[in-house]
């Protein structure tokens, strides 16, 4: 397990004696904040300790205590080990915590996700409405007192499957005999519809008033998906408009809100591995890498040499796989019809076929296991690994690079469009190589090393414009860097085991809570997991990488043409899978 | 000068373009089939594929890995006289890996005295459920549930898999995973040796004091 | 003429004439039409959709079953592939889309989360299958089902449609002019199915006497 660079403790209870306390319970780290004090102790720990991103934010019920708990974990973009702080209030509604936006504006969507999930208001928020649900729905669906329809047994496996086997499917109990659930005495017929003011309202709308204050003209609202060609999936975005130039806008998603965390909480560890995979879809691997580091930290087990290995060349080779896509889709979204795509593609296919070759499937692995991975890479693939890495990407990188980045229509669509500075990029939160095209060096893999990356020789990729040019020029480096750490992953892989623990699928994992984070090609993926001992999690949180980066939106966008937004969408990378979850 | 950028890259289209021939041509000189054999589908899946990458599904097929899994199904031996023994001992191990929970096994019993019986009376398994992931086969300590290679399954109906639609002779799964296959057979009769030897060895124990 | 699908057997064509005539029924004629060029709609949900993107691109390449021209706009397609887990939040899109979309229209559901709420089944906001609202014509199992396993599914939807005959379709019968508009869910406190509003009412009646109880 590779230790952090910069071990570095900051003693928030010293500092602020009275407001913040320790927090002792066993297994957990961090300080637990006074309600009252929060807005204090967080500006001091952006500006006097140095705190200035703030990665993640989440919710916890500790119904058993009445108590409700939410937990910020902020970090350095210099690197080193990050510091918690949590904030508990009891669970009594209304149910109030001080936003923390104005300190950190990547807050934004985490925080109204919390409301959404689990009922805490953030008072002072600029836009306190339901993110992933809609507007109108009953209840808030993370509180452990609220059961889902389908709803059969606490916690998996369930009994009616075995040992009696008198399965009754979920419908049949259901008085709906479906996936629904509606509050006592409810008449359909009455019900009003949302009319989604809310969200129209938190645009700006204008309307201008000529001089003599005869001619009106009002500003146009469009509505782009949730089923639009270019949006990556089920994203919906409103947008005013004045004539072309975005005056407004506010991504509206849980299109594709699945429910992941619900399932997560219900399921064994083990058995949110393959759950896991349908995060970010394109990068199965790179997610089950960041899982089950994360089990593995709270379990403090060693993970078997070999594996160490074949984990790190299929993060990579996704990677690859991922940015090329990404070139691929961010050229067909600017109107180059499919040519990109297609050998972006064709590339695409022979890396799927390694993963399919070791995992048995294309896209959704599984492969990982904690301790190592499921089964041992054999020669054969190896040497494909080694064909494909060696001798065929970078040619066809390089030939992906002659094909359209001189172009000048292409550079004079992507450069010195939607300028993302590092200040802004870092107080939204913005991980990846989306914060690294803005010139910021963070990059988790040497930032806070994991895994073994920290054997290996590579530079962290960095551009310094921000401009959608960079954006897409930097996914090249990464590649190139990608395939530097696979070539040396490949000389040095050692034989020998492949897993340093016994195939069980019921682990137990002592209590305590962990966050975990791994470098995804998306940005920084993290897990915050809290068990109880139990053989599944209590709270299991995942921090997705393109659900943050996208509270950015709104701020590179305003001002800009709408044209360029549906390639603004293209260059954030946003995965609906991961976004939703 | 303005317009190199584009002609750069229209070069790599130009390329691209003649590749397809070149590679073409070359089969054909060379008298090698590219399409509709083996060796041909193979050179698309390699390093070197160039030219049309094409797989003209169903007319030719990719070469599924012998770890490609699609649905599980469950294996039985072929006894004598055409008996089909049910490898799964219904121990539900499967039904408590899954992690969406689409598996459910009905226990049988024996009708004269009412214990449970190691064979499944039933075995359903959700098609529309399973996510395809390979834990109940990972699991399973029988080697009795494996994942398939067949995903030709398309139907007009929602379906639900039982036990008959599920069972496959090890033949099968002999050839669809050889490697696994072999490995299985020697470790267990490996097991079957050990456990023999054992019961020799038990059995002079035994024997020995008695002399 | 070569495609075995058009022509009807056992009629005897002069071989001089074999490429130049065919002899086969109106049915034939329509279907083989319509199996051939089966626009879908540029729709993707979740995971599936990227493999059928990946069906799409050079190496599955479904242009060679006349299915490449994905259409943005359900005005101009004739199937919809729902490729992915069906929320509810996403289910009114869906169905105004499939309302919009002229008949003849096919319904493909694409792995195992449309066919049957897949491993996300449990979710509260997840419906248990499109067909509860679309009349799916084909499932493809699998999740997700590969590219290849898409092809497979697509071909059973072409041989379904060899099946179709003038005076049976739907869209030619005059009783059931509206027969395929599916009336909007309404987002409520959960989805309300409006065609089931009074067994939700009587429901949730119920269950406040219960609860008085």
């Amino acid at each position: 397990m590779a230790t952090p660079i910069l071990t570095q403790t900051v003693d928030l209870a010293a500092r602020f004696p009275g407001m913040v306390t320790a927090d002792a319970r066993p297994g957990y780290t961090g300080f637990i904040v006074n309600k009252e004090n929060l807005l204090e102790v967080a500006t001091a720990v952006r500006d006097e300790f140095g705190f200035d991103l703030l990665s993640s934010l989440t919710g916890v019920d500790y119904i058993a205590e009445n108590k409700m708990e939410v937990v910020y974990h902020a970090f350095k973009t210099t690197g080193g080990s990050g510091l918690i702080f949590k904030v508990q209030v009891e669970r009594i509604d209304p149910i109030e915590i001080p936003s923390l936006t104005h300190i950190w504006h990547g807050l934004e969507f985490q925080e109204r996700e919390v409301w959404d999930l689990y009922g805490i208001k953030f008072t002072d928020h600029p836009d306190m409405r339901r993110i992933l649900m809609w507007e109108g729905f009953e209840g808030h669906p993370l509180r452990k007192d609220w059961k889902e329809a389908f709803y059969e047994e606490e916690v998996k496996p369930y009994k009616s499957r075995w040992p009696e086997g008198k399965h009754t499917f979920a419908e049949d109990k259901n008085p709906f005999h479906d996936n629904l659930n509606f509050p006592k005495d409810f008449d359909p017929e009455k019900y009003v519809v949302d009319k989604e003011e809310d969200l129209y309202a938190s645009l700006e709308r204008h309307t201008m008033k000529d001089e003599a204050g005869k001619m009106k003209t009002d500003s146009v609202v469009v509505n782009l998906g949730p089923h639009h060609p270019s949006t990556h999936g089920v994203l919906r975005v409103a947008v005013t408009l004045n004539g072309e130039t975005v005056m407004g806008l506010k991504p509206v998603m849980g299109y594709l809100h699945r429910n992941h965390e619900k399932i997560g909480e219900r399921s064994t560890f083990t058995q949110i591995i393959p759950y896991t995979d349908r995060l970010d879809y394109f990068n199965s691997m790179s997610n089950n890498f960041g899982y089950v580091t994360t089990v593995e930290k709270m379990m403090n087990i060693q993970v078997a040499e070999r594996a160490e290995y074949i984990r790190v060349i299929m993060a990579e080779l996704s990677r690859v796989q991922n940015h090329l896509v990404f070139i691929g889709m961010l050229l067909n979204d600017l109107g180059t019809m499919f040519t990109p795509a297609l050998y972006a593609f064709e590339e695409r296919e022979l890396i799927v076929d390694i993963f399919e070759a070791v995992s048995g499937s294309r896209m959704m692995c599984n492969y990982y296991r904690f301790g190592g991975v499921v089964r041992d890479v054999s020669d054969e693939i190896l040497q494909k690994i080694k064909d494909l890495v060696f001798d065929r990407l970078p040619a066809k990188t390089d030939e992906m690079e002659r094909l359209l980045n001189e172009n000048e229509v292409l550079v004079g669509r992507l450069k010195g469009t939607h300028v993302l500075s590092a200040e802004d990029a870092i107080n939204f939160s913005v991980t990846g190589p989306v914060l690294r095209a803005s010139g910021v060096p963070y990059d988790l893999r040497r930032a806070d090393p994991y895994s073994i990356y920290d054997r290996f020789d590579f530079d962290v990729a960095v551009r310094h414009n921000g401009d959608m040019m960079d954006n897409y020029l930097i996914r090249f480096d990464e590649i190139r860097q990608s395939l530097r750490i696979l070539e040396q992953a490949l000389k040095q892989i050692p034989q020998g085991p492949i897993n340093s623990q016994k195939p069980n699928y019921q682990i137990k994992v002592p209590a305590g809570e962990a966050y975990g984070r791994i470098e995804s090609p998306k940005g920084e993926l993290g897990f915050y997991i809290i068990s109880t001992g139990k053989g599944n999690p209590y709270r299991y949180h995942v921090r997705a990488p393109s659900f943050v980066n996208l509270t950015a939106i709104e701020k590179i966008c305003i001002g800009t043409k709408i044209q360029d937004f549906v390639a603004l969408l293209a260059m954030l990378d946003i995965v609906m899978g991961e976004l939703d979850r | 000068m303005y317009g190199k950028g584009i002609l750069k890259g229209l070069s790599v289209t130009w390329k691209r373009f003649w590749d397809t021939y070149i590679d073409d041509i070359s089969w054909a000189v060379s008298g090698r089939k590219r399409y509709h054999s083996e060796e041909g589908v193979k050179h698309r899946s390699s390093k070197n594929t160039k030219g049309i990458f094409t797989v003209q599904y169903p007319e030719e097929q990719l070469i599924v890995p012998e770890e490609f899994r699609f649905l599980p199904f469950l294996v039985y031996d072929e006894g004598a006289d055409g008996k089909k023994e049910v490898r799964c001992t219904s121990c539900g191990i499967c039904a408590k890996a899954c992690p969406p929970q689409c598996i459910w096994i009905v226990r049988s019993s024996d009708p004269v005295t009412g214990k449970p019986v190691a064979t499944p009376a039933d075995f359903y398994i959700d098609a529309d459920i399973c996510m395809n992931c390979g834990f109940c086969a990972e699991y399973c300590p029988f080697d009795a549930i494996k994942m398939d290679h067949d995903f030709d399954i398309a139907s007009t109906k929602r379906s639900v898999y039982n036990l008959e639609r599920l069972l496959k002779p090890a033949s099968y799964y002999a050839e669809i995973r050889p490697l696994n296959y072999t490995m299985e057979e020697e470790a267990r009769k490996a097991k079957e040796a050990a456990k023999a030897a054992k019961a020799q060895a038990a059995a002079a124990a035994t024997a020995t004091p008695a002399a | 003429m070569e495609n075995e699908k058009l022509s009807l057997p056992n009629y005897n064509i002069p071989e001089e004439l074999e490429n130049v005539v065919a002899i086969t029924t109106l049915d034939r004629l329509y279907n083989w039409g319509r199996r051939s060029s089966l626009w879908p709609l540029t729709f993707g949900l979740a995971c599936c959709a990227i493999e059928m993107i990946a069906a799409q691109m050079a190496r599955y390449d479904m242009a060679r079953f006349g299915m490449e021209v994905m259409r943005p706009t359900p005005r101009q397609a004739d199937m919809i592939l729902v490729s992915g887990t069906v929320t509810k939040k996403m289910l009114p899109a869906i169905i105004r889309l499939y309302n919009q979309m002229p008949e003849p229209k096919y319904v493909v559901a694409m792995g195992a989360c449309a066919s049957g709420g897949g491993p996300f089944k449990e979710g509260y906001n997840v419906v248990a299958g499109i067909d509860k609202f679309l009349p799916v014509d084909v499932y493809i199992p699998g999740c997700p089902p590969t590219p290849q396993a898409l092809i497979a599914g697509l071909i059973k939807l072409q041989e379904r449609i060899d099946k179709d005959s003038l005076k049976k379709v739907r869209w030619y019968n005059k009783e059931k002019k509206d027969g395929n508009y599916v009336p909007m869910p309404i987002l409520g406190p959960d989805l309300i199915d409006v065609r089931r509003n009074a067994e939700i009412r009587d429901a949730a009646a119920t269950k406040a006497t219960q609860e008085s109880a």
